[in-house]
């Protein structure tokens, strides 16, 4: 089970009402390290317990960016109870991923 | 143990682990990222020899591929450190583990320099960007300023005037490194300005991001606030490569120091691409590199018999 593919109109239902933290990947089809990212992110997402792992498209979904002041890809914020708890820029490896879900 | 371990898995170590399993030799490339080194951030490649366009991506990929397909080993780990052991060599990774071979190859490349302000790390995709590229998509209509005084400010200067409303181009200096052409084209476009013999000082931001940064005139001794989205950070490279100091030489700005033979110096120890001390930089000094340098270790280690 990859990561969830989650729009803006969805984004506060899925994400922000969630009832356990949500790490959400930032990405764009033209972005490099976003495809270097990406299957880090599938395999945390097929192994997560007690949260949850879901990607925007930033091409299709400007108005999240603006929200949330994101002026780069891949950015990857987690959620916890509706807010932006933590984030990271750039392509980092799994164990660094992880941690960002775990501190 | 391995015959050769090459520390890097950009365009250079790759090409090194492709010539080092041709030769017949066995190759293990320990990488603390990602495979493909900083060509993974350019979305169009169109200057690489036999090959019209392709993205960052792409290329690293295809080559990453082709060296896993041959035989490479590619392993995601930090090297922390190189040790000589006799007759052999010990590479150390952060993960503790030990890696022995009989010849090591030295590839770790560079990354973009950081001005070192305050804010700077925090403000990395809140504002800060080293890769115009990559992130100018985000300040379309928006002001922003550019860093630095050779071809890669310039052209990321241009690229962003097509998006942005407008662009400050900020040197120390008033001469340009870059390309005379380049620079003009650029003090043709309307919407740039030039901020010359000046330098950024402060980094100032609210809860979304990067809001404006303080720039010094030194030669009138003024300062103004420009008011940004984005800063675009293009001041040159910098390698890392402290901790091999002990058994190559590394030059005053932390290259290490061989030239077109690719001998550090040490027996068995070699190095290939940006991270040593070369004129040209590119994609086709990579992947040279890497060739003379993996036919030295196989040359190296059939001698050792």
């Amino acid at each position: 089970m990859a990561a969830e593919k989650v729009t803006s109109a969805e984004f506060e239902e899925k994400v922000l009402k969630s009832d356990v933290p949500v790490l959400v990947d930032f990405w764009a089809e033209w972005c490099g390290p976003c495809k270097m990212l990406s299957p880090i992110i599938n395999k945390v997402a097929d192994s997560a317990e007690g949260f949850k792992v879901m990607s925007v498209n930033a091409d299709e979904n400007s108005d999240l960016l603006d929200r949330y002041g994101i002026r780069a890809i891949p950015t990857l914020i987690v959620f916890k109870g509706g807010e932006a708890v933590r984030q990271s820029t750039g392509f980092i490896p799994e164990e660094q991923v992880r941690a960002l879900i775990n501190d | 143990m391995k015959d050769v371990i090459i520390i890097g898995a950009g365009t250079a170590g790759l090409s090194a682990a492709i010539y080092t399993v041709r030769a017949g030799k066995s190759a293990l490339v320990l990488e603390a990222a990602a495979y493909g080194g900083q060509i993974i951030n350019t979305p169009d490649i169109e200057n690489y020899p036999g090959i019209a366009h392709i993205s960052g991506f792409d290329f690293a990929t295809g080559l990453y591929n082709q060296a896993k397909d041959l035989g490479a080993e590619i392993v995601f780990e930090r090297v922390t450190g190189i040790r000589e052991e006799g007759d052999h060599k010990v590479v150390e990774t952060g993960n503790g583990q030990q890696y022995e071979a009989k010849a090591v190859i030295i590839a770790t490349g560079a990354k973009n320099r950081t001005l070192g302000l305050p804010m700077e790390k925090e403000l990395v995709g809140k504002g800060v960007s080293y890769c115009a590229t990559c992130d100018g998509m985000f300040f379309r209509n928006k002001v922003v300023a550019v860093n630095g005084g050779g071809n890669t400010a310039v052209e990321d200067a241009a690229f962003l005037a097509n998006y942005c409303a407008k662009v400050y181009i900020i040197h120390r200096r008033d001469q340009f490194r870059a390309d005379e052409a380049e620079v003009e084209r650029l003090r043709k476009k309307e919407n740039v300005e030039f901020v010359l013999n000046s330098t950024i000082t402060k980094l100032n931001r609210d809860t979304n991001g990067l809001t404006s940064i303080e720039v010094a005139d030194k030669i009138s001794g003024e300062t103004r606030t420009l008011e940004i989205a984005g800063l675009f950070v293009a001041i040159g490279q910098a390698p890392d490569n402290s901790a091999f100091a002990n058994v190559a030489n590394l030059d005053e700005k932390g290259y290490v120091t061989a030239g077109e033979d690719l001998l550090t110096g040490t027996p068995g120890i070699f190095t290939a691409g940006d991270c040593r001390t070369k004129s040209v930089r590119q994609l086709t000094t990579a992947a040279s590199d890497g060739a003379v340098a993996a036919l030295a270790a196989a040359t190296y280690i059939d001698a050792l018999k």
